[in-house]
């Protein structure tokens, strides 16, 4: 994985500098809020509903054990005992002060790490396939040009501050496991008919109040102009976005307003343009940036099955585990979805845990993924049942990846300052619920993703089950999708109609799948039988 | 009633104008009436307080006071996912009063 160079570190060190300087004339009365706060959303610090959070940026959600360890223990030192793993491959810490601020941005610098970019109108953290560098369909690692592309963007002068937010993902193989079209920009590396390596780009998705699919802006970008064409892709947007209003600020606008065509046309201008400038990074420093990608030395003949007497190890070998380009290796995927747990909170002695994990069994190597759940990307088979005996000591093993309970739920009302109703209470109920029916298994693959407001941090556009929590004259109220996919099959969830409250919601996603289970035929999902029968049949079954 | 609330500017902690100065606990809350811009005005010039705002809340007949939004009933608790970082860990029933 990447390491610092000299000159990453300075950056990383002098910005912590920095910021200590700011928070310390804030706390002097030096600064009034309002300046401050540009100031520290830079460095990833909200003030939310009950203490200051500090988003820590995991880029591509790739960290070594020595890292993920480090995660563990400033939830101890500075918060209170826990973080909470998001949808941006991220990890926030809820109830932080602002006068240690700096020494935690301090620590997270002695392991090359910060909360630079985790927010403002900057490009965000590039996430990626949590898988990449493992998965056996993939046609490259896709993250030495997440780290390329993180690296250009990293207090880049020109896009420090554009009309809103950019989020863009990498992904290198068919099957989408970063919601790549949802992103102001999705890169899919592919193969062109020569065999050439390129980028496809996939400019102007993303979900929020007006959500949109991303539409193919460039089906073939060679590598080497990756840089040069995501710079086009950015002055378009910078020079053409709205300003005027947040609401229609993103580029997902600008390309819908404009016209895909259109946008296209004028990125080329500027893309042609941009190539006679020279921008894009010596071919050497991509080469030294995938030295750090090498893959671990990987042992050969290692046994490809693992003993499966153990049927709860079983399932759960069924159920967590994905498979790798290298036999005799597959990839874990510990839930942070316990029956009835919050989704994507983890202890600190937790997260240390899984850091150990990731140094005795993966290369010390670990993932966040943005279903809010950690991968260990290349254990040996032979050892994963010991792995696992570990992780079910630790509460660990929930046997429910891609399951109705492995719910995405955003913080929500719980600590959010700009939702509208709490996400986690309803996704405790519904697994807690569907533990309880045991409909879970007879469901099979069941996407349900919960977000306390419009802003759609829970991912519900993309749910195939989507909640969206709304405030209904002082009361939350919950609207009910069905039909979203965040994968190669992209969709967008449609509301079923009026909302429900608490309550009521835990029944109508039991409702729907009532639905399904119905009517499903053989080796339909959920998602396939909404998508052959439509909404009337469930549309009946709630409000008939 | 109009009550006022805020954040410690060093802690982050939620805080509530009690009249002389700002409590952790919301019903130490007093009525600001109409000086409740000249308050937040003073006492955010003074540091005291960071990122104050009015709310409209109610004080029931035991003295417990109770902000008109959900919003502001979980400031005033804490998450209600958490009973064990709430301002009332030892009451099962704390989140009830939320809804």
């Amino acid at each position: 994985m990447y390491r610092y160079d000299t000159y990453d570190q300075a950056m990383v060190d002098a910005r912590v500098a920095e910021f200590r300087d700011q928070a310390q004339r804030r706390i002097d009365g030096k600064l009034t809020e309002d300046q401050f706060k540009p100031l520290r959303l830079m460095n990833g610090l909200y003030l939310q509903l009950h203490a200051y959070m500090l988003r820590v940026a995991v880029p591509y959600g790739t960290l070594s054990g020595a890292q993920m360890h480090m995660l563990g223990d400033i939830a101890d030192k500075y918060d209170r005992g826990y973080g909470h793993f998001t949808t941006r491959q991220n990890i926030q810490y809820n109830w932080i002060k602002l006068e240690e601020a700096g020494d935690i941005l301090a620590d997270l610098a002695s392991v090359e790490m910060h909360a630079i970019q985790t927010s403002g109108n900057c490009i965000r953290n590039i996430s990626s396939d949590h898988y990449a560098g493992a998965a056996a369909d993939e046609l490259i690692d896709p993250r030495p040009y997440a780290e390329l592309l993180r690296q250009w963007s990293s207090f880049h002068p020109e896009f420090s501050y554009l009309p809103r937010k950019f989020k863009i993902a990498v992904i290198a193989s068919k099957r989408d496991r970063a919601a790549m079209r949802l992103h102001d920009i999705g890169l899919e590396i592919v193969r062109n008919a020569a065999g050439e390596l390129g980028a496809a780009f996939y400019i102007g998705g993303g979900m929020g109040r007006t959500p949109m699919v991303g539409p193919l802006i460039r089906d073939f970008v060679p590598l080497d102009q990756l840089i040069t064409y995501s710079e086009a892709a950015l002055r378009v947007y910078n020079r053409y976005g709205r300003r005027d209003n947040k609401y229609k600020a993103r580029i997902k606008i600008l390309v819908h307003e404009l016209g895909k065509d259109e946008y296209a046309r004028q990125v080329e201008e500027e893309f042609a343009h941009l190539l006679e400038q020279n921008v894009e990074p010596p071919l050497a420093e991509l080469e030294r940036i995938k030295a750090m990608f090498a893959d671990p030395a990987f042992k050969p003949g290692l046994p490809t099955k693992a003993d499966r007497t153990d049927p709860a190890f079983a399932l759960w070998m069924d159920r967590n585990c994905h498979a790798h380009k290298t036999p005799g290796y597959i990839s874990a995927t510990i839930s942070l979805k316990p029956v009835g747990g919050i989704p994507g909170d983890a202890s600190a002695d937790q997260i240390r845990l899984m850091a150990r994990l990731a140094t005795q069994y993966s290369f010390d190597e670990c993932r966040v993924t943005h279903a809010q759940n950690i991968v260990l990307p290349h254990v040996e088979i032979g050892q994963l049942h010991a792995l696992w005996q570990q992780l079910d000591a630790a509460g660990l093993a929930t046997p429910n990846l891609d399951q109705i309970d492995d719910i995405i739920a955003c913080p929500g009302l719980d600590y959010c300052s700009l939702a509208n109703a709490r996400s986690i209470p309803v996704a405790q109920q519904i697994s807690e619920r569907f533990a309880a029916n045991g409909k879970a298994d007879a469901i099979g693959e069941l996407k349900l993703k919960i977000s306390g407001c419009i802003n759609a941090c829970g991912h519900h556009h993309a749910g195939h089950i989507g909640i969206l929590g709304v405030d209904k004259k002082g009361l939350e109220n919950y609207q009910l999708l069905l039909g979203g996919s965040e994968a190669e099959d992209t969709s967008l969830g449609k509301i079923t109609g009026p909302g429900f409250d608490e309550a009521g919601i835990v029944d109508a996603v039991e409702k729907a799948t009532d639905v399904y289970l119905a009517q499903r035929t053989d080796g339909e999902r959920f998602l396939d039988t909404y998508r052959r029968i439509g909404m009337e049949p469930f549309k009946e079954a709630l409000y008939g | 009633m109009k009550i006022l609330t805020g954040n410690d500017l060093k802690s982050g902690a939620v805080t509530w104008w009690d009249g002389r100065g700002w409590s952790l606990n919301v019903d130490d809350a007093v009525d600001a009436g109409d000086q409740a811009d000249a308050i937040i005005a003073r006492e955010s010039a003074a540091q005291a307080v960071n990122a104050a705002y009015a709310i409209d809340a109610t004080r029931d007949d035991a003295g417990h006071v109770r902000p008109a939004h959900i919003k502001d009933r979980v400031r005033a608790l804490g998450p209600t996912v958490r009973p064990d970082l709430t301002l009332k860990p030892a009451d099962p029933a704390a989140v009830n009063w939320v809804n």
